[in-house]
């Protein structure tokens, strides 16, 4: 269709794009590159170059621009394309722009102008065209220029135009909000468009529009319902079924929208059950789509108002998913992770299946397990649920990852911890391998807990939870390479805590102080945290009445330092200098010990001074006016602030100007200030420029958002004074607690319900092989609470929870003491011969693919010496990547059940002949490959030879049809 | 929203990009590299989805070409999957038993196709038929312009002549 009539380019583009498919290397590929931008350059500026030439050149420069190369120099001739009258060469130009320009790319300004005009034109696709361009270029600052254009465009006749404009709009939503907030009933209203493409376009502005805002749209729920519910019964035409199913894309976004209208809202949900359970049962779980619709369900029902019959049918997918390829394995454990804040126990059932896939070589599955793990993690397993995760993390490299996976270690073992000691122990081991990535706030959270302990009245408890800490970090220090992070945490706590318990001398640990600061000399924040433990630690040993005798080593940090570059340094040595001249008295006053969570009053009246002003003032100086009783000063200056701000505000306008009105300038902040207490967008304004857009509207809107802005910067400015840091730290410490206790108490209360669900559980377990080190992990991860039950394995279970909760014994043993346990008690073996069907979670699932597997493998070694050399050059990975559809084929009948040959596992989808033989498309003739359209492909093959492209070995798949 | 649609080869050569999000010139070069790194060397038995920097990537391999898009984290990966196979099963459509080729020499048709399915990131049409139709409307649009602009050329030269 439409290849057909060669590929309509010139040969040297031809020359250029094969010669790019065969180059070996990426410098080969940019040197060929770097030389047709020469051409490019040379050739785009001569002058009265054809059109259909221009045209030509500029595809080469989006092919350019697209291997990664800069085209820059061309972009004005794309924009002049956009210009041109004739729509082949606009919509090229409004292509290469579209690719070429960001949305604040100084062009755009250039485009505009064309854009209203051809949003104007009677050709819709042109129309079409200029709003392509329109979602891609404009920007916040441009938007008033078209948006008038754009809404008009809402009641054109073609729904493809009505479409687009949606689409635009919903992008101008995207960039500022405010700019089409008073268009929300135009929303309301296509959404009723009779065409479905339409509505279904409308879907995406008004999930954007419900997200922010769900109340406002309770009253859409019956619209929303009914939708889906036709879309359901298949009352849409024909063309919007997707593999025999009904609009998928327009349900999945409707699932979506419902799940936030129906979150928590018990009479809206009830609306929904009857739907949602239709859609349970018709939804296809043999093919992908089927799934993903199937998937978004279980999110919505896990979002709306609980309904135990949707649950129970949402929780029966799940465990089908869990059962089946690695897609749908990935798919399962993340709605597990959305239905289990709901249904808590419903994990359980499945403790094997997540192991597996915890267990699986593929990091995404992995991934999504650890996040699933870290949803359900409470205080008896967090420590399996917390090591396991330290451990990934300390195998992988990928730091975006590494920060994310810290971050919650850190937050489960703040949330969670069973023992101080194991607490110091994880965070130490969470900064050793990701302190440069962990967020600053997560070291001093750990400093704070260090001072203030767990917030216990047991002081006790406190100080060997500190000389644990100085243990640990004393133990650490000597190691290489730690990060900065880290580093500043340790020297913060050996100042503050090393010699309190006596076990160290202040000599020993200002030694280790003194190393710190040699070894990490670049690292400026770890010296000042060094120093300033220097400071204490001889602070404390004045205050102490004992002999300070200052280490060479010290004495000679403090010189360097003390001649720093950095001034910081330069004056904590100084102080430090002088602290150690003065008495004890004075310096247990300056640097009192433990005092670290203390409050520092603060004299915010600053009295002390009354003395000074006093004596000032009677000197003659002047006195001080507070700044509320400077009035007149004020309002000059916020006159200039305002006259400023307008001026940096002049945008472009794309209207023409007003006519020339009598202006009474000093009224106009008193016109504006009221509006800015309201809501940013003056309504009647707004309705104004619907009904007439002429430029009226878009100077008021320019203007409102003038008036946000001020307003904004305004608050910054002078917002409350924010003095409240001093009590954030108990209060966060005391919100803390009640977390605690809330998980503790939950557990509890869970106990008896998933004592039932485990005993049912445990009945079929030991049926099925499984590792016996799995099983303890298991146990573990999900059997935590349990206490009634009785099975073998319960007394691991036994053994963690008691050991969690007494913090005298290591618990860097614990682990182990309970799997050392659990080993002699492992279920018996003559339980398998209970005679229920022994169902394996993983056995059944991967034989038959195995069989395929072998089949296929079969298929291609028989293949090969037929077509002995030809053949050769063709990999073997073309196979079986279609094992899914294959699976579909099987229901829907249309595609070829057995995917004997990877080249036809799609054939069904063109052609639907069935065919096993020619396997292995041959790399030298493609039209072996493809059956039902040879002719067409033989054509192609041929044109490409006139055309000089020779398949070599390197891209020996290009004639390999897509489709099969 | 879909954040950027990728094709790649096999041997990791760029096919077709489209970017709905705002990325440089560097940073495009730097993720598709990154990306190509991720996609070609995964085994063909795991996940097609991959997370990347705070965001997924869902990738489908057909032939010898892959085709990726990039998701936000609580975007439907299995709905973009079928994003993905919708838009080949119109690529094949348009072309014909869609190949490498046929994308390789009109990647420029393949972004006007795209165009139609996806805008500014939303998938925006889901019915086949209907963008195919927008499709051949623009090319015989185009086809008209064509014949018109030579026919006119010719008067023009036989004028001049």
């Amino acid at each position: 269709m439409g290849s057909q009539g060669g590929f309509g380019q010139s040969k040297e583009f031809l020359d250029l794009v094969k010669s790019i498919g065969e180059a070996r290397s990426k410098s080969e590929e940019d040197r060929i590159i770097l030389g047709e931008i020469e051409t490019l350059k040379r050739r785009i500026v001569e002058p009265d170059i054809p059109k259909r030439k221009m045209k030509e050149y500029i595809i080469r420069l989006v092919y350019v621009e697209m291997l990664g190369h800069d085209a820059s120099f061309g972009y004005i001739h794309a924009v002049k394309m956009t210009h041109d009258d004739s729509l082949l060469l606009k919509r090229t130009g409004y292509l290469a722009v579209t690719l070429f320009l960001n949305e604040d790319h100084d062009l755009i300004i250039l485009i505009v102008n064309t854009i209203q005009k051809d949003l104007r034109s009677d050709n819709y696709l042109v129309v079409c065209a200029a709003l392509n361009a329109v979602c891609r270029l404009i920007n916040e600052e441009t938007i008033p220029a078209v948006l008038p254009q754009v809404v008009e465009l809402l009641g054109h006749a073609k729904e493809a135009v009505r479409k687009k404009a949606i689409m635009a709009l919903h992008r101008f939503y995207q960039k500022s909000p405010a700019s089409v907030l008073h268009l929300i009933s135009n929303f309301r209203k296509t959404l009723c468009d009779k065409d479905p493409g339409v509505m279904g376009a409308t879907l995406c502005p008004l999930f954007d529009l419900v997200t922010v805002d769900v109340k406002s749209h309770k009253d859409l729920v019956i619209s929303f319902i009914s939708i889906l519910k036709q879309v359901a019964e298949k009352r849409l035409p024909k063309s919007y079924e997707y593999h025999q199913m009904p609009a998928p894309f327009i349900q999945i976004k409707l699932l979506k929208i419902l799940a936030l209208l129906g979150s928590g809202d018990k009479q809206a949900s009830e609306q929904m059950y009857t739907v949602l359970g239709d859609i349970f049962k018709k939804s296809d779980t043999l093919i992908n789509i089927g799934n993903a619709v199937l998937y978004e369900c279980i999110c919505c029902v896990s979002c709306i108002y609980p309904n135990p019959k949707l649950l129970d049918t949402a929780a029966d997918a799940i465990s089908k998913f869990l059962k089946s390829d690695h897609n749908l394995k990935y798919m399962g454990i993340d709605a597990l992770g959305r239905l289990i804040k709901i249904s808590p126990d419903i994990a359980e059932q499945h403790q094997l299946a997540v192991i597996d896939c915890l267990e699986d070589p593929d990091d995404t599955l992995k991934r999504k397990t650890f996040e699933l793990l870290y949803k359900m993690t409470k205080s008896s397993n967090v420590e399996v649920i917390v090591n396991r995760m330290i451990d990934y993390m300390i195998s992988i490299n990928d730091n975006h990852y590494k920060t994310e996976i810290a971050s919650r270690c850190v937050e489960l073992a703040e949330q969670f911890a069973p023992s101080n000691h194991w607490f110091i122990q994880t965070m130490n081991k969470v900064f050793e391998h990701a302190g440069d990535l962990v967020n600053i706030k997560v070291a001093h959270n750990l400093m704070r807990l260090i001072a203030e302990g767990f917030g216990e009245d047991d002081d006790n408890a406190d100080s060997q939870l500190r000389s644990s800490a100085v243990e640990s970090y004393l133990r650490i220090i000597a190691e290489p390479k730690l990060p900065s992070v880290f580093l500043q945490v340790i020297c913060w706590v050996l100042g503050e805590y090393g010699t309190a318990d006596g076990k160290y001398s202040a000599s020993y640990i200002t030694g280790k102080l003194c190393d710190v600061a040699e070894a990490y000399s670049n690292d400026e924040t770890v010296k000042a945290y060094a120093i300033t433990a220097l400071m204490k630690l001889y602070a404390y040993e004045i205050a102490a009445g004992r002999k300070v005798d200052i280490l060479p080593e010290c004495q000679s940090l403090i010189e360097e330092l003390s001649a720093s570059h950095s001034t910081d340094l330069q004056q904590r040595a100084y102080e430090l200098q002088a602290l150690i001249g003065l008495d004890a008295r004075a310096v247990e006053t300056v640097m009192p010990s433990d005092a670290s969570c203390e409050d520092i009053e603060i004299d915010k009246s600053l009295s002390f001074l009354n003395h000074y002003v006093q004596e000032s003032v009677e000197k003659g100086a002047q006195p001080y006016i507070p700044e509320s009783e400077r009035t007149g000063m004020l309002n000059t200056s916020s006159f200039r602030n305002e006259d400023h701000h307008e001026a940096s505000m002049h945008g472009l306008r794309f209207e023409a100007y007003d006519l020339p009105k009598p202006v009474v300038p000093s009224k106009s902040p008193v016109t504006y200030t009221p509006s800015t207490e309201l809501v940013p967008v003056p309504e009647p304004s707004y309705s104004r420029e619907v009904h007439t857009s002429t430029a009226v509207p878009s100077i008021s809107s320019s203007g409102s958002t003038e008036l946000k802005l001020r307003l904004d910067g305004v608050q910054k400015k002078w917002g409350r004074p924010n003095y409240s840091s001093g009590s954030t730290s108990t209060s966060e410490s005391s919100s803390q607690k009640t977390v605690n206790g809330v998980a503790q108490t939950e557990s509890v209360s869970t106990s008896t319900s998933r004592a039932q669900a485990t005993s049912s559980f445990d009945l079929k377990k030991p049926q099925v092989e499984i590792s016996p080190e799995k099983q303890r992990l298991a146990a573990s991860l999900f059997g935590g609470p349990s206490k009634t039950d009785k099975r073998p394995t319960s007394s691991s279970h036994k053994v963690v929870k008691s050991s969690s909760h007494t913090t005298e014994r290591p618990p860097a043993a614990k682990p182990v003491d309970a799997s050392e346990k659990s080993t002699p008690v492992q279920p018996p073996p003559d339980l398998l011969d209970l005679g229920e069907p022994t169902v394996t979670s993983s056995a059944p699932l991967i034989d038959p693919f195995k069989q395929l597997e072998g089949l296929l493998d079969q298929g291609e070694n028989v293949s090969v010496p037929n077509h002995g050399a030809v053949n050769a050059t063709k990999p073997p990975e073309i196979m079986s990547l279609y094992v899914e559809i294959a699976a579909s084929g099987q229901s829907g009948g249309v595609v070829n059940p057995i995917p004997t040959n990877g080249d036809d596992l799609l054939s069904g989808l063109s052609g639907g002949s069935i065919k096993t033989a020619a396997p292995g498309g041959a790399a030298g003739s493609p039209s072996l490959s493809k059956g039902p359209s040879l002719k067409d492909s033989l054509e192609k093959d041929a044109l490409v030879r006139q055309m000089g492209v020779t398949p070599t070995s390197q891209n020996p798949n290009l004639f390999k049809d897509l489709l099969g | 929203m879909i954040h950027f649609v990728l094709l790649i080869s096999r041997q990791g050569k760029v096919r077709l990009t489209k970017w709905y999000s705002p990325y440089s010139q560097k940073e495009r070069t730097k993720v598709i590299r990154e990306i190509s790194g991720l996609m070609l060397h995964r085994g063909p038995k795991l996940c097609n989805f991959v997370e990347w920097g705070g965001l997924k990537v869902v990738y489908k391999r057909y032939a010898s070409l892959y085709f990726c898009m990039c998701i936000d984290p609580e975007d439907n990966e299995l709905e973009t999957l079928e994003v993905i196979h919708h838009f080949v099963e119109i690529l094949d459509r348009y072309f014909g038993s869609v190949c490498e080729l046929d994308l390789i020499f009109n990647f420029h048709k393949a972004y006007y196709i795209l165009d139609e399915l996806v805008i500014a990131g939303e998938i925006q049409e889901s019915s086949k038929k209907t963008v195919a139709r927008l499709i051949s409307a623009q090319d015989s649009l185009v086809e008209a312009a064509k014949e018109e602009a030579s026919s006119i050329s010719n008067i023009i030269a036989q004028a001049t002549k």
